[in-house]
């Protein structure tokens, strides 16, 4: 399996009044064609780890690593205009809530069309075919009238499948999608997400879905990464989520109600202090 | 004695050609110590039921009965002593500058209690956050502290009722399950009727005896948590929200 992304020991850290505050503390992984999980509670570091990878962090926060690298390229060294060519055309992100990531007073057509043609030169009548042709495989009935309208008249869910149209219309290698269902109904989340794995197989594309529900990540990815306090503290096969053997997945596990097993008190997660300074493991 | 009864709900918004029906002809009922959950996706009219039982939906007509007596219009200081409402995300339900105590104070001194002091600490007491807790601001409190402070809120009238609309949906999970073990024990401890919402079936299966499943504004079908387990619905609609809800929890 050929890399995509490598990541090696990557640090995120944000200095404060008290002191040097690490959000991500050497983190490694790698990606290839794949669907990779980031999961852990809010505050772990996960989506830090997506934007740092597309140098998405403002000063006075500061990226460092060893290693990051895509297809054998550095990106760390890279300047700002580089990476806006990144940005967008190698590697995309999906933000998590679309009433948020979309321009409220541009027509969603037009905004594709832009990140469509930021990258291509094209011309207008070709760019808006193109566009048509995403908002249809991002099963968007009747795209022609979506089309002209603007963010604030389209649902949460078709808001979501006009961010994924967007980000995938320049065709990139990697994809990005922090939280991408979380704002969304559970009926309309499976469809999101089935669109989403659709796209991203045929077009042999890497996802780093990054999420706090494991067994959304567990149905849905190949590889999973647990996050806690910055750190990987477990990383497994998605189907094996089940019989993870950190306490602290164990005991997210655990938390959960269950429909088919219910008891009267729902455990608890006890922390253990010493997961917080444990070594990170590599995935 | 019943805690709530609901017959003949209608709720709408708008008028004439722009009138939407978010709840058609609901019915309900909860005994006093129930509780009873309402699922759906958004849209399904589940929150409004809620909004109208507490007054914050201006248009409805039907029967809305609180321990046996039908609400007034608009609902006095009796009904909210009995009824308390803890809403769905605690970074929006919290004033930003008001600290705990002041949130708390305003409710007990709006109800009129004389012994405001050892209030706020017995409350903040019952839902698990120390004294030290008393003077900080919501952004000095994490999600889960925060909705612990909304239920300190709702609970300091004493109130019999307490309306959940989808508590635990901004919360991390291993946070949800501290939240959902606070409301089992508060139930028990106060003797609390609950109504809850939520999207999350495996939510309300933990916490409520009933359970009603709305689409579209209407109650489709009301069952209880045993039925539910065992997967005996009636209604298709039901068994397909059962049907992915343990799919996911399978994995």
């Amino acid at each position: 399996m050929s890399k995509l992304l490598e990541v090696e020991n990557l640090w995120v850290k944000f200095p404060t009044r008290n002191g040097v505050f690490d959000a991500v503390r050497g983190v490694s992984f790698s990606l290839g064609q794949e669907r990779l999980g980031i999961v852990g509670e809010s505050g772990s570091g996960k989506s830090m780890t997506g934007r740092a990878i597309l140098r998405l962090i403002r000063p006075p926060g500061i990226v460092e690593a060893d290693k990051m690298e895509l297809e054998g390229v550095d990106l760390l060294g890279r300047s700002e205009k580089e990476m806006r060519k990144v940005r967008g055309q190698q590697i995309s992100m999906i933000m998590q809530d679309p009433k948020f990531s979309l321009n409220p007073v541009m027509r969603v057509g037009a905004q594709i069309m832009e990140a469509y043609r930021l990258h291509y030169k094209v011309s207008k009548k070709e760019a808006k075919r193109k566009t048509i042709a995403m908002l249809e495989a991002v099963a968007i009935r009747d795209p022609e009238r979506v089309y002209r309208m603007y963010p604030h008249e389209v649902s949460g869910g078709m808001g979501q499948r006009i961010m994924i149209a967007m980000m995938l219309i320049p065709d990139p290698k990697i994809m990005i999608a922090d939280e991408p269902t979380s704002a969304l109904d559970v009926s309309v989340q499976m469809q999101v997400l089935e669109i989403m794995d659709k796209l991203v197989k045929d077009r042999g594309m890497g996802l780093i879905f990054i999420s706090h529900d494991l067994n959304l990540v567990s149905s849905f990815c190949d590889r999973v990464l647990i996050m806690y306090a910055g750190r990987v503290v477990e990383t497994l096969p998605a189907d094996k989520l089940h019989e993870a053997e950190h306490p602290y997945t164990r005991g997210l596990l655990n938390s959960l109600p269950r429909l088919d097993e219910p008891k009267e008190r729902l455990d608890v997660l006890k922390r253990d202090p010493a997961w917080a300074t444990e070594e990170s493991v590599s995935g | 004695m019943s805690g709530i009864e609901i017959e003949g709900l209608n709720v709408w918004f708008g008028d004439y050609e722009e009138r939407v029906d978010a709840v058609k002809n609901a019915k309900l009922s909860v005994p006093k110590g129930g509780s009873f959950g309402l699922v759906g996706e958004s849209g399904s009219g589940k929150s409004t039921i809620l909004r109208a039982i507490m007054g914050l939906a201006p248009t409805w007509s039907g029967k809305i009965e609180i321990l046996d007596k039908p609400v007034e219009n608009p609902r006095g200081r009796d009904f909210y002593r009995a009824v308390q409402m803890v809403f769905q995300d605690p970074y929006a339900s919290l004033h930003p500058r008001h600290s705990v105590d002041q949130v708390l104070s305003e409710t007990l001194s709006l109800h009129g209690f004389k012994d405001i002091d050892t209030r706020i600490s017995k409350l903040l007491d019952d839902v698990g956050l120390g004294p030290s807790f008393r003077f900080r601001y919501p952004h000095q409190l994490s999600g889960g502290q925060r909705q612990r402070v909304a239920i300190a809120r709702a609970l300091a009238p004493e109130p019999q009722i307490l309306l959940l609309d989808e508590p635990t949906s901004a919360l991390d999970v291993s946070v949800q399950a501290e939240i959902l073990n606070l409301l089992t024990d508060l139930r028990a401890e106060h003797k609390l009727t609950y109504l809850m919402v939520s999207h999350d079936l495996a939510v309300v299966g933990h916490i409520c005896h009933d359970i009603a499943v709305m689409q579209l504004g209407e109650i489709v079908e009301t069952l209880g948590v045993e039925d539910m387990r065992a997967m005996r619905t009636q209604h298709s609609y039901t068994k397909h929200l059962l049907e992915s809800s343990l799919q996911s929890a399978a994995g």
